[in-house]
C-alpha cells in the first residue's frame, strides 16, 4: 500500500467527479471515521486508516486486497473504474438510467442500452455524462456515459444506443480472472 | 282290405263338402291354429304313443286280471260305460247315422270325422297344458343344478303313476251308472256297434286319460316348482356357505404355502456359504449379485450365532463384505476400511447410500444487502421454488428446483445471496461473531464463510481473510466485492507461518483443509485417491495451522479469545485427533459449540481415549442430516503461555545449576588475580595491541553482512566483554571465557522456554538468539587470531615497550586530552583510546603508591558486577558497560 501520486489522485478525483459530482466530497469527510484511497498494483483501494495501519503487517506479496478496489491505472496513467466500485458509486450517482426487465439481461451480458430499453433517465443530463444503471425495481446494475443528452433521447430512433456500457455486476463471472 | 279303401276314398269327398257348406273362413281360422299346433305336435304326438302304449299295457293288464277274478260279466259292463260316455257326440254322430243307415258303407265315414274334429280340439287343450310345463321345466333347469334335475325325474316318474290309478276309479264309477238306465233300449243292437264302439271307446279313453294327466301333471309341476323352490333355498344357502369353507380353506393353504416358501428363504439363507474361491467368482458376479450377497452377509452378522457358518469365523465375513462394498460402490480398500470401522453396519449403508446423492441446493441470505424475506419473494417471482432452511438458521435458503440458472441471476450478481452449503453455516455460528471484533480467517477460500462473518459483523471491525493458494485468492475478492464486504483484509500466506505476522485475534476460524470424505457426493474421486499417506499429510499440517490459530488469539480478549475448528471430513484422525493434540500442546478448553443438532463427537474410539469434552463438539452426517459432512469444535483459549511438561522444567533447573556454578568460578578467578598482579601489568602491553588487531576484522564482518543497527549495537556490547576479559590475567581468562559460555547457554535455553508464549516475543528473541550466535563466532575468530600475533608481537614487544614509555612520559598530559574527545564521538576510536589510556596510566602506578589503594575497591566492585550478571541479560549489559566506564576513570 503506497500513497497516490499527486498526478494518479487528480486523474481519479476527476474520473469520481463525473459519475458522483460534488459527492466526492462524502467519500473523503465522513463521520464514521478517516478514509482513504491507497495504490497497491496500480488498483485504487478505498479504505478506513484503522484497517489500513492494521494491513501494514503484510508485505508487498502476500497483501492482495485491502478494502474495496475501485479501479485500476494503466500503463499510461489512465483510469478504468472496475464494477467493484458500483457499492459507492450508487448511492451517491447523480444521473442514473433505468433499464426495462426485458433489456436487463442484454446489459447484463455487456451491450449497450438502445432506446427501446430506456425505461427512464434523469432530466437534465448531458451527453457524455456518467450514469450508474438501474432496473425497474432500482437494483444498481451497473454504470455507463450517456450517448446522447436527455432530450435527444425522447425524439431519438427506438433502435440508436442512448448510454454506452462501461461496466455491470455481470463481470463478477465473465472476468473474474482478469478483475483481480 | 276293405278298410284301406274305405280311407282313400273318405277323405276325397268328406272335407271339400263340408267346408264349402258351413263357412270357409271358421275353417281357416282353425285350419291356421291347428297348423302351428302340429308343428309343436309332432313332439306331442311322439310323447302321446308313447303315453298310449303305456296305457294299453296297463289296459290289458287290468283286463287280464278281472277276466281272471270276475269273467264275462266285466266285460259287458265296459261296453255300456263306453256308450254312456260317447252320449253328446252320439247325438250329433245320429243325424248322420239315420241318413247312411240305408248303405253300410257311409256308417263307417262320420266315425274318422269324429276322431279328427275331437282330436284338434284336445290338441288345443293338451298343447295349452303341456306348453306350460315345458316352459317351467326350462326354467328350474336352468336355475337348479344336475342334482335338482335328478329329483324332477324321479317326481315326474310317480306323478304318472298317480295319474293312471285316478282314471281306472272313474271308469268303475261309470260303468255301474250306465248299467241300470240303458240295458233294455241298446240289446238289439250290440252286434253292429260293438265295433265302433270299441273305437270309440279307446280314443275317449285316451283324450280324457291325457287331459287328466295334463291336469295332474300341472298340480304336481306345480308342487314339482314348490318342491323345487325349497330345494333351491336350501342348497342357495349351502353352496355359499361351501364356497366360503372352500375360500377359507384356500387362504389357510396359501398361508401355510407362503410360510412354507419363508422358512425355505430362511433356509436358504442360512445355507449361504463364502465362496472358496472369491477371486474367480467376483469376475463372474454381476452388480445384482454382489447387492444380494452384501444383503445376506450383513444379515448373517446381524445375527452373528444363529446364522453363521461353522468353520468361518467374523472376520472372514466382514472381510468378504468389505471387498463387495468396494466393488459395489467403487470405493479402495483403505477408505472403506475406515468407515466400516467408524460406522455400524446399518449406518454405513445409509451413509454409503446418502452419498451417491447430491444434497439439497442451499443459499445464504446477504443480510447486508436484503433480508431473507425479501429475497424469498424476489427469486419466487422468477420462478424459483424455495423454502426456509430450517429454524435454526435465518439467512439460509433451500432451493427444491428452479427455472433459471441460480448463478445469474441480477439478485446474486448484486450480491444479495451467496450459493453455500448448509453445513457451511455452522461453523460460522459456533464461532458468534460480534461487532467491532478483528477476526481471521486462516483458510478462507472461496470466501463464503468470511463474507458470512463480515455480513453478522455488519461491516465493523476488521476481518482478515487469508488463503495460501493465490489461484483461490481471486475468488475471495470477488465474493467480498460482489456482496459489498469493505472492511476486509485478504492475504496470501501460509497458514502455519501466520503466528509470525500478526497476532491478538478476538475469534479465529480455521476451515482446515481436508480429504473430503464428508463430500464425496461432490467429489466422487474421494473414493478412489485418498490412502493412508493423505489422510496422514492432512492431519499433520491440521495440527500446524490449529496451533497457528490459537497462537494467533489473544486470550485476553474481553470479547472473545475463541477458535473455531471445522472441516468437511468425517474421519476421527482428522477431527477428534487433532482437537485432543491441541489440548495437550496448548491452554485451550473445549466449549459448547451453541448448535442446536448434530452428533456428539467421540470420546472413544478403537484404541484412542480422547479427552472427555470432546462430547461437546458436533459432527454432521449426509444420512442422517441431509447435508454434507462436517465436524465442527470451539476452543476458548484462557492463557497466552505455552505449557511446559516435566521435561522442560527438569532442563530449566539443570540450566540455573550450571549459572551457579558459573558464578563460583569467577569468584574464585577474582582471588586468583590479585597474586599475579606483575604478571598482568608486564602483559597487558602486548595484549593490548593484540585487542587492536582482533577488533578490526570484526568491523569489517558487520559491515559486510549488513545487519540492522539493533544488532550492532548487541555486536559492540559483546566485543566489549571480550575486551576487558583478556586485558585483566591470561590464565584466568580462559576458565573466565568458558563461565561466559556456560552462562550464555543458559539464556539461550531460557530464551527457547520463553519463545513459545509469544509470537511476537518470539521474533524478538529469535533476532537476539541470532546475534549471540553471531557474537560467539566473533569472538571464536578474535581469539584464534589473537593467538598468532601473540608469538610474533612476543618476539618485539620488549622493544616497543621501552620506546612507548619515554614518549608517553614526556607527551603524557596532551595524549590523555586528545584520548578522551576521541572516546565520545566515533565508535572505533573507542577501542584504540582504550588501549592508549590503558598505557599512560601504567607510568602513574609506578611513580605513586597510591592508585594500589584503589585498586582494591576496583576488585570488589568487580565482584558485585559478576554477582549482579546472575539477574539477567540486560543487566549483565549494562554492568559490563559501567565496568567498563569505570575501569576508565579510576586508571
Amino acid at each position: 500500500m503506497k500513497r497516490l501520486s499527486d498526478e494518479r489522485a487528480k486523474i481519479l478525483f476527476e474520473h469520481l467527479s463525473k459519475y458522483i459530482g460534488t459527492n466526492v466530497k462524502h467519500l473523503i469527510d465522513r463521520p464514521d471515521g478517516t478514509y482513504c484511497f491507497r495504490e497497491h498494483k496500480d488498483r485504487v483501494y478505498y479504505v478506513s486508516e484503522r484497517i489500513l495501519k492494521l494491513s501494514e503487517c503484510f508485505g508487498y506479496k502476500q497483501l492482495v486486497c485491502v478494502g474495496t478496489c475501485f479501479g485500476k491505472f494503466s500503463k499510461t496513467n489512465k483510469l478504468k473504474f472496475h464494477i467493484t466500485a458500483l457499492y459507492y458509486l450508487a448511492p451517491y450517482a447523480q444521473y442514473k438510467v433505468w433499464v426495462k426487465p426485458s433489456f436487463e439481461q442484454q446489459f447484463l451480458y455487456g451491450n449497450h442500452i438502445p432506446k427501446t430499453g430506456l425505461g427512464r433517465i434523469t432530466e437534465n443530463a448531458g451527453q457524455y455524462q456518467g450514469v450508474v444503471v438501474y432496473s425497474m425495481n432500482d437494483l444498481p446494475l451497473g454504470f455507463g456515459v450517456l450517448a446522447r443528452s436527455t432530450t435527444d433521447c425522447k425524439t431519438a430512433d427506438p433502435m440508436t444506443t442512448v448510454c454506452f456500457h462501461q461496466s455491470d455486476i455481470g463481470e463478477y463471472i465473465r472476468a473474474e480472472d482478469t478483475l483481480f | 282290405m276293405g278298410r284301406k279303401a274305405e280311407y282313400s276314398e273318405k277323405p276325397k269327398k268328406g272335407p271339400g263338402r263340408k267346408a264349402r257348406k258351413q263357412g270357409p273362413p271358421v275353417f281357416r281360422k282353425q285350419s291356421f291354429a291347428p297348423m302351428e299346433e302340429e308343428d309343436k305336435k309332432l313332439s306331442h304326438r311322439q310323447k302321446q304313443r308313447f303315453v298310449k302304449r303305456e296305457q294299453k299295457k296297463v289296459v290289458q293288464k287290468a283286463k287280464l286280471q278281472e277276466k281272471r277274478a270276475k269273467g264275462k260279466l266285466p266285460q259287458p259292463a265296459k261296453r255300456k260305460t263306453a256308450y254312456n260316455s260317447d252320449s253328446d257326440p252320439e247325438d250329433n254322430e245320429e243325424e248322420p247315422q239315420v241318413a247312411s243307415s240305408d248303405e253300410e258303407v257311409p256308417q263307417l265315414v262320420p266315425a274318422p270325422k269324429g276322431q279328427k274334429a275331437t282330436a284338434p280340439k284336445g290338441f288345443t287343450d293338451d298343447n295349452d297344458a303341456w306348453l306350460k310345463p315345458k316352459k317351467q321345466q326350462k326354467q328350474p333347469e336352468t336355475e337348479s343344478e344336475e342334482e335338482e334335475e335328478e329329483d324332477e325325474e324321479s317326481e315326474e316318474d310317480s306323478e304318472d303313476e298317480l295319474g293312471e290309478e285316478c282314471e281306472e276309479e272313474e271308469e268303475g264309477d261309470d260303468e255301474e251308472g250306465l248299467e241300470s238306465d240303458d240295458d233294455t233300449a241298446q240289446v238289439g243292437k250290440l252286434a253292429d256297434l260293438s265295433d265302433d264302439d270299441d273305437a270309440n271307446s279307446d280314443d275317449d279313453f285316451d283324450i280324457s286319460g291325457e287331459e287328466d294327466g295334463a291336469q295332474a301333471d300341472s298340480d304336481e309341476e306345480e308342487d314339482e316348482d314348490d318342491d323345487d323352490d325349497d330345494d333351491d333355498d336350501d342348497d342357495d344357502k349351502l353352496p355359499i356357505e361351501r364356497a366360503n369353507k372352500k375360500l377359507k380353506k384356500r387362504e389357510a393353504e396359501e398361508a401355510q404355502l407362503a410360510d412354507d416358501e419363508m422358512l425355505e428363504t430362511v433356509d436358504k439363507q442360512d445355507v449361504f456359504q463364502l465362496p472358496v474361491e472369491g477371486e474367480e467368482t467376483e469376475k463372474d458376479l454381476t452388480l445384482q449379485e454382489v447387492q444380494q450377497r452384501i444383503k445376506d452377509v450383513s444379515l448373517v452378522l446381524s445375527d452373528f450365532k444363529r446364522y453363521r457358518q461353522a468353520d468361518r469365523s467374523r472376520g472372514e465375513y466382514i472381510d468378504l463384505l468389505r471387498r463387495d462394498l468396494c466393488l459395489y460402490y467403487s470405493y479402495n480398500e483403505f477408505l472403506m476400511e475406515k468407515l466400516m470401522d467408524m460406522l455400524p453396519l446399518t449406518e454405513l449403508m445409509e451413509y454409503l447410500e446418502a452419498s451417491e446423492i447430491a444434497r439439497p441446493l442451499t443459499i445464504r441470505t446477504n443480510t447486508l444487502k436484503t433480508r431473507r424475506r425479501d429475497l424469498a419473494g424476489a427469486l419466487i417471482n422468477r420462478g424459483v421454488n424455495l423454502d426456509p432452511l430450517g429454524k435454526w438458521t435465518k439467512v439460509g435458503l433451500v432451493v427444491f428446483n428452479s427455472q433459471v440458472p441460480l448463478g445469474a441471476t441480477p439478485e446474486y450478481l448484486a450480491g444479495h445471496y451467496m450459493i453455500q452449503g448448509a453445513s457451511s453455516l455452522l461453523p460460522v455460528m459456533a464461532l458468534a461473531p460480534q461487532e467491532n471484533e478483528r477476526i481471521l480467517d486462516m483458510c478462507s477460500a472461496p470466501g463464503g464463510k468470511g463474507s458470512h462473518i463480515a455480513s453478522i459483523m455488519k461491516n465493523t471491525g476488521v476481518l482478515f481473510a487469508n488463503d495460501s493458494n493465490r489461484d483461490r485468492i481471486k475468488a475471495i475478492v470477488a465474493n467480498f466485492h460482489r456482496l459489498g464486504i469493505v472492511n476486509a483484509v485478504v492475504s496470501c500466506e501460509d497458514g502455519t507461518k501466520f503466528r509470525n505476522i500478526m497476532t491478538g485475534f478476538d475469534r479465529v476460524l480455521l476451515d482446515a483443509p481436508c480429504t473430503g470424505t464428508g463430500v464425496v457426493s461432490k467429489d466422487p474421486s474421494v473414493k478412489t485417491t485418498k490412502s493412508e499417506v493423505d489422510v496422514q499429510r492432512c492431519y499433520n499440517l491440521q495440527r500446524k495451522l490449529l496451533l497457528t490459530a490459537i497462537d494467533c488469539t489473544d486470550a485476553k480478549s474481553s470479547t472473545g479469545g475463541y477458535i473455531v475448528y471445522s472441516t468437511c471430513s468425517v474421519l476421527p484422525e482428522e477431527n477428534e485427533w487433532v482437537i485432543d493434540y491441541a489440548l495437550k500442546k496448548r491452554n485451550v478448553k473445549l466449549v459448547p459449540t451453541g448448535l442446536d443438532f448434530g452428533v456428539e463427537g467421540f470420546t472413544k474410539f478403537r484404541q484412542h481415549r480422547f479427552h472427555p469434552s470432546l462430547n461437546l463438539t458436533k459432527r454432521y452426517y449426509p444420512h442422517t442430516h441431509n447435508m454434507d459432512g462436517f465436524y465442527v469444535a470451539k476452543l476458548k483459549k484462557f492463557s497466552n503461555t505455552i505449557p511446559i511438561t516435566k521435561e522442560q522444567q527438569e532442563e530449566d533447573e539443570k540450566q540455573l545449576d550450571e549459572a551457579i556454578e558459573a558464578d563460583a568460578t569467577t569468584e574464585a578467578a577474582a582471588e586468583s588475580e590479585e597474586v599475579e598482579e606483575e604478571v598482568a601489568s608486564k602483559e597487558k602491553g602486548p595484549r593490548k595491541l593484540l585487542g587492536k588487531r582482533a577488533g578490526k576484522p570484526s568491523f569489517t564482518e558487520i559491515e559486510q553482512e549488513l545487519k540492522k543497527k539493533k544488532r550492532e549495537e548487541s555486536k559492540t556490547k559483546y566485543v566489549a566483554k571480550v575486551f576487558e576479559q583478556p586485558v585483566k590475567k591470561p590464565k584466568p581468562e580462559k576458565p573466565a571465557e568458558k563461565k561466559n559460555e556456560k552462562s550464555q547457554a543458559p539464556d539461550k535455553q531460557t530464551n527457547s522456554s520463553e519463545s513459545p508464549s509469544k509470537s511476537a516475543p518470539k521474533q524478538k528473541q529469535t533476532n537476539g538468539k541470532t546475534t549471540v550466535s553471531n557474537s560467539d563466532a566473533k569472538s571464536f575468530n578474535k581469539k584464534n587470531k589473537g593467538s598468532q600475533p601473540k608469538e610474533n608481537g612476543a618476539g618485539s614487544p620488549a622493544k616497543p615497550d621501552d620506546n612507548k614509555p619515554t614518549t608517553n612520559g614526556t607527551n603524557s598530559p596532551s595524549k590523555s586530552a586528545i584520548k578522551e574527545t576521541k572516546t565520545k564521538p566515533q565508535p572505533k576510536g573507542k577501542q584504540s583510546p582504550k588501549g592508549n589510556a590503558k598505557l599512560a596510566k601504567a607510568p602513574r602506578v609506578d611513580i605513586d603508591d597510591v592508585p594500589i589503594l584503589e585498586g582494591k575497591p576496583i576488585k570488589k566492585q568487580n565482584k558485585l558486577k559478576q554477582k549482579s550478571k546472575q539477574i539477567g541479560q540486560l543487566k549483565k549489559s549494562t554492568a559490563g558497560a559501567n565496568a567498563g566506564k569505570k575501569q576508565k576513570f579510576k586508571k
